[in-house]
This record gives C-alpha cells, structure tokens and sequence, in this order.
C-alpha cells in the first residue's frame, strides 16, 4: 500500500511542470468560475480543448486571461478524443471543456472511449444552475448520471469552495492507479458565486487507495513458475506503456529468452524487430504469438486484461497455461481468466521485482530451446503478408507498410477503428512508446482525427500520423478546421476503400457477400472529394491511386510542416485482414488466409 | 441458499454513492435480493447493507468491482452464524372479530407487535431474521393478507469488535 501523493505534493510537482503558478497560492478573491481556472493552472495544464456555452460560460472569462491555451474544437467528441491523445502522447492528464446537455453528451463517447483504454482525462461541464437542477431546463442533461458507468469517478459541485479541491481531485484519480476519465460537472451558479481561492486543497478521498507494490510471496511464486516453464510467454498489455516499464520489460524478457506478445494497447511496449517479439495475439494477432498463447504452458501476463479480442472463445484459450496475472487493477486478476498467481501492483515495480526475482533464484534459466524452434518454424511458415490486389488497383497494406517505412519508428500513428486500424497494427514496425494511439477497448470510429490533433499539440516537433478510413474520417474531419486554424499541422493517410471496410470483411465472410450498408460511395461517386474536402477545410489535399505514386506523395506530404495534410489513398475496395480468428471462435479456429487454416493440432510439442 | 451472501458497505455519506453501488450491481449482471442503507454512528459514513445471490467467483468480481468505487471505503462479508441479521415487517391483516383472537396469538407467539388496530383489520410490526418473517407470513396468510412492506435486511456483527477495526473482505 502506497500513500498517494499529498496535494502538496501534486502541487510542487504541477507548478515546476508550469513553471509559472506558485506551489502555494495565498487567499485570493474570486469565483468558482476564477476557481476553476485557477485550479487548472496551479495543476500545470497547458492546453484545454472545448467548446463554450451558456453553462459553462462563465469559466471563459477567466480563461481569457489565461497563460493556459484553450483549443476551439468544433465538436466535443473531438475535444474529448483530443484529450484522449493529448494524454496518451504524453502521460499526462487531458483536459477538455464543454457545456451543459447536448456539450456534455457529446462528450460521452470520448470519455468511454477513455474510459475502456484507461486513459487520464478531465473532462469540466457545466450545469444548469442548481436551482434548475430536476426541472428539464434548457440545455440540461444529467451528465453525472449518465457518466457514472464510464468514468472512473465523477463530480457535481455543490459550492464554489469545494471547486479547487474537487478539481485536484479529478486530477489526482485520472492520473494515479489505473488511470481513467474523470468529470466534473459544475453548476452555472457555482461558477458564478463568490469564493476564496486557496491552494493547494486538502485532498479528501478516505476511500482510495491504490496499490502499487506487489507482494513479495506472489513475486516469488511468480518467479518460481517462471523457472519450472517449458514453453512460457510474456502477454503484455496497455498497463506496461502506463507504468512506463518498458526498459524493464525488456530486461526481463532477455534476462529470461521468454517470447513476448503485445496487445493492441500495447504496441511499442517492445520492439517489433527485436527477435523475441511474436507480434501481437488476438483476432487479427500474428499465427505465432496466437499459437505461443495457445500452446504455452505459463503466461506472464503484465497490464494486460484478457480481452475477448485477444483470448477468442475464452474456455479454449491458452488451454495448458497457468496464469501468473500481474494488473495494477486488482478487479481485472480473475474476471475472466483464473489467476493462479495474482499480483496486484503497478507494472513498473512488478517488472523490476521479477527481475530481481528470477536473477535471484540464481540458476540458469531454461533456454526454451524447443520452445523456440517450434515458434521460429511457425514465424517462418506464417509471416505477415497479404495478396497483391487486381491489376491497377493499390493495396491498403502497401500504403501503410510504406507509411511506416518512410515515416519511421519516432513518429506517432494515431489509427480509427477497422481494416485500417489493423493493418497498420501489422505493417508498422513499432520500435518505442507512445508511438501508437488507437481505441482499442471500444472500438471509437473518429478517433483518429481529433486524437492526433491532441497528439500533436502534445508533441509538435514530432510528425504525428492518422491512419484512418473512409468511414471514419467522415465522422470526425472538421477538426481539421481546428487544425488549419491553430496551427497543428497533423497529417492524414486516408485509407480510402470506399466501405465500411471491416463490417464489408464479415459481410463477405459470414453473410454470402451480401452488403447490406456498407458501401459509401467514396469510391463510385467520389462523394465528398477527399481533396476538395481538405482543401476546404484548410489542409493541403492530396491523392494517390497508384502504387507508383505511394512513396512520392507520403515524401511530399512530409515536406509540408505549415499546414495539416490530407492523402486520400484510394485503394483496393475488397482487401481483407489476415491472419482472423472469427468472432466467438477459439483461437484454435485462426485463419492465416482465406480458407487456410494452419493445424495448430498437429504441431504438438 | 447457500449462495446468499451478506455484504456490509461502509461508503463515504454522500449524494450519489447508492446510485453508484446499485447501478454496479445491475451493470455487472448481479440481482440483489434486498438493500438497506442508514448512517453509522459516524455520520461521514453510511452503512450498506446487500444481500446478494452469487456463486463465490462472482461474488469475488462484484466485490472487487465495488472496492474500486472511490466512495467506498470498506467491504466486509458478513456470515449468517457470525452476526446477527435482521428485518422490518409491517403488515395489514384482515381480522373481524371473530378472528381477532387467533391472529393476536400468532403475533404473540412471534414476538410481534399490534401497531394500529381498525374494526377489520390488524396492522403489526415484526423484526426478525427472513427465517422468522417467512414463518410469521406464513400463519397470517389465511386470515388475508390485505398489505405488507418489508425492509431490507440489516445486519452486525456477532462479538465485541467492530466492523470498522476488523479486516475489511479482500480479494486476490
């Protein structure tokens, strides 16, 4: 058990972050709306994306006057998936504003989304004033009920003096344990009465108490199975990238020569070239970080939650396997796969406690010699690739293999959801973290846009990279207006298929081919013009039809650092995304291709 | 029954923390047979009282799902022989003359009390464990059952130490 840090503490830390505001402010009069921009500052925000609004109106004032920068989104989805990639870029906690019913429903899907893939955002809302709280008044909408289910915890301010402490307390949850979104919902009222700001506020939060430090015993035991394993696996999750352990995880893994897989959420935790790194299990994994989790005899599971995207059908997943399950949450240990080894803790201390463990226990490790052979032989069977298209036509993943070559391992890549989002997580070679930012857990299509924009504001000197599809693109491109305006010049590689791409695969695979929805008419109909779209939006647009032309426009988009960049790759409308375990299958079931079934039973060692 | 698990709550008392657990309940696919929430004897902290019908592995989920809720401070699983547990009944019986002596008996032989009388009816207040209320219901069903409202069950710790000294329910 750790004691969180104090709000002294945050405080120091905040304003040597800011550099500007004083550790400790002295009495000073203001309102709750002063409060709150005060609060934010002593915090060390930086940036906030919103949107304003009658309730939450009176907060601007103050913000007018503000060091702090506050982007103008043009929806609230995109100041919240803004947040979102903000923080993931970053580590630190993503701020974004908005206004009271319609603004703060808006801002629903971004803080589930942040919510799934435990991302620390703030998100501030006004409310109707108190009086009118119950009344169905204009613009109100029960923002605190309705996030209750998707935040890690949330707040409504009852008094203008409770603002600052309540807001260091938003920011103390998102950012500590497992971190998650956090909203508070501020009263027009509130905001407007008088108070004394005061920092820093006494934290009051008697119920909440992370642990980081696992437990020796369980690291021991750990450490134990570890040694006794034939054919372990390292399963690694979203939580290593969290904790920052990537140095660690990676001392471990050679300290041990165990195969280590990287989930979705984990892309970047561990090199993609480094020769121990299988790819990552799941739906769309690679055959042989599917196959080491189904055949391993141990998972070491770090950060990660046992998503049905990763096991398939749980009751056939990873059949022989114990499950040493280490998560800084200890509700994820045991919800869906037994742990015979819990560790509750943070994966930074786990990895380092392992590590001293296992070289603790002094005798040479198992090689896993066999073990090897037989995943390098279904690495050198089942590699990554995919099908040329027909004749003229441009394949997605040569546009995304490409991307990632020329781009290269520092920029960020910031994908939607759907073929494009796979493909990328195959045909990119990740090297670091923070280098891959995608929705993962609720699968948000439109993140991609607004999230690079908080990914770029984030890190401006880093080329920042969305990844996204027709489909996608189409649900969140006006912050590309944002971008124009406020100088984040992110850039767009449009996968243009013309479809619903991911839901066309299944159409096609378990519905006959009958494609019920899903064509949008990018391609036939050429509605919207992608570059006209851009253009108007004030981006350069470009296009790319031909695989000719693929690494010269991604070089030329790369030339363009003044503006925001729009390629609208149109590329082959019927690729689809393999290896695929179907949905509800074991992971027995993975096709490599299109009726190609590697026999994992045959391969039994 | 022996799926019946009674768990005690301590939450911080504020607006929103029962929505919190009951809508946790519900979310994660668990029916809870009966709740009751009251202040402590410190009034910062609130009592919740759940009664749960759950195997042991899911319960071990809900509980580990509601020590995550920042409002709740303390999870403690309390066992049938070790506490005592008990529930509120009020309940309107038909009872004319003729029958008013029968029924005052049953409420005798239970330990219940009469509460308002009218000329056809008997209102009586019963506590008990959900044993003895079952029983009592059970007599007074053939005179007519004309209303009935009952609490959730509260329960308490058999001994002298209290539930915010002793180990809090912990899982994993």
């Amino acid at each position: 058990m750790t004691r969180p840090p104090s709000p002294e503490t945050l405080a120091h830390r905040a304003s040597a972050a800011a550099g500007a505001v004083p550790a400790v402010a002295a009495p000073i009069k203001t309102t709750g709306a002063g409060a709150v921009v005060r609060s934010l500052e002593a915090l060390g925000v930086e940036v906030a994306f919103g949107i304003p609004g009658g309730a939450i109106l009176p907060a601007y004032d103050p913000l007018y006057d503000s060091k702090m920068r506050h982007i103008l989104v043009r929806h609230e989805q995109g100041a919240g998936h803004a947040a979102t990639g903000y923080a993931q870029a970053t580590g630190k906690v993503g701020v974004c504003i908005a206004t009271s019913g319609p603004g703060a429903t808006n801002l629903v899907t971004a803080i589930a989304d942040a919510y799934m893939d435990s991302v620390p955002i703030v998100a501030i809302t006004g409310q109707v004033a108190r009086p009118l709280i119950g009344t169905d008044a204009f613009q109100e909408a029960d923002i605190f009920g309705i996030t209750l289910p998707i935040t890690k915890h949330n707040f409504l301010a009852q008094t203008a003096d409770e603002v600052p402490r309540l807001i260091a307390e938003a920011f103390h949850l998102a950012s500590t344990g497992r971190p998650g979104p956090v909203l508070v919902d501020i009263p027009k009222d509130v905001l407007q009465t008088e108070t004394t700001f005061q920092w820093p506020p006494t934290l009051d939060l008697p119920g909440y108490r992370p642990t980081l430090h696992p437990h020796g015993k369980q690291i021991r035991e750990a450490a134990r199975l570890i040694a006794q394993a034939k054919r372990p696996v390292l399963y690694v999750g979203g939580g290593v990238l969290k904790a920052g352990a990537t140095e660690g995880l990676r001392k471990l893994a050679e300290l041990t020569g165990i195969p280590v897989v990287t989930t979705l959420m984990a892309l970047g935790a561990f090199p993609d070239s480094h020769p121990q790194h299988l790819g990552m299990p799941g739906m769309h994994g690679t055959v042989p970080a599917v196959y080491a989790l189904q055949k391993a005899d141990l998972l070491i599971t770090i950060g990660a939650r046992f998503d049905d995207r990763v096991t398939g059908k749980i009751d056939t997943f990873a059949p022989d396997a114990k499950i040493v399950h280490a998560d800084i949450d200890p509700a994820e240990i045991g919800k869906n796969r037994h742990a015979d080894v819990p560790i509750v803790g943070d994966a930074r201390h786990v990895i380092d406690e392992l590590i001293a463990a296992v070289s603790a226990q002094g005798k040479t490790q198992d090689p896993y010699e066999s073990w090897w052979a037989t995943l390098e032989d279904m690495r050198r069977r089942y590699p990554l690739g995919f099908d040329e298209p027909d004749e003229g036509e441009l394949a997605p993943q040569y546009v995304i293999e490409r991307l990632g070559a020329l781009a290269g391992p520092d920029a960020i890549y910031v994908s939607g959801v759907g073929q494009h989002q796979m493909w990328a997580s195959q045909f990119i070679k990740f090297e670091k973290p923070g280098t891959w930012l995608n929705s993962g857990g609720a699968g948000t299509m439109g993140y991609a846009v607004p999230a690079a924009m908080g990914a770029k504001v984030a890190k401006p000197d880093t080329a920042v990279w969305a990844i996204d599809g027709d489909g996608c693109f189409q649900m969140t491109n006006q912050e590309l207006a944002t971008c124009a305006l406020e100088g984040i010049p992110i850039k767009i590689a449009l996968i243009n298929n013309g479809n619903l791409g991911m839901v066309k695969q299944w159409q096609t695979l378990f519905y006959e081919g009958r494609y019920s929805n899903t064509n949008l008419g990018t391609h036939k109909h050429r509605i919207p013009d992608f570059v006209k779209l851009a253009e108007a939006l004030g981006c350069v647009g470009l296009r790319c039809e031909s695989k000719e032309d693929v690494d010269k426009v991604i070089k030329q988009a790369m030339e363009i650092n003044d503006a925001p960049v729009v390629i609208d790759f149109t590329v082959a409308a019927d690729a689809m995304v393999w290896p695929f375990v179907p949905g509800g299958m074991g992971n027995d079931e993975i096709m490599f291709a299109r009726d190609v079934r590697p026999m994992f039973d045959e391969d039994d060692i | 029954m022996t799926n019946t698990h009674t768990l005690s709550v301590l939450v911080e008392n504020k607006p929103g923390v029962l929505a919190r657990v009951s809508g946790l309940f519900s979310r994660r696919g668990f029916n809870i047979d009966s709740l009751a929430v009251g202040e402590t004897e410190n009034p910062d902290v609130s009592r919740i009282t759940i009664v749960v019908n759950a195997d042991s592995s899911p319960l071990e989920q809900v509980t580990k799902q509601l020590n995550k809720l920042i409002n709740v401070l303390k999870i403690v699983e309390l066992d049938s022989q070790q506490s005592v547990q008990r529930e509120l009944l009020l309940v309107k019986v038909r009872a004319d003359r003729t029958q008013r002596g029968q029924v005052l008996e049953t409420v005798e032989l239970f330990r219940a009390k009469v509460i308002d009388v009218a000329p056809d009816t008997l209102t009586i207040e019963a506590t008990g464990a959900p044993d003895k209320l079952d029983a009592l219901l059970r007599d007074l069903e053939p005179y007519g059952i004309k209303e009935m409202v009952q609490s959730g069950l509260v329960a308490i710790g058999r001994g002298s130490r209290s539930i915010t000294t002793g180990p809090a329910l912990r899982a994993a």
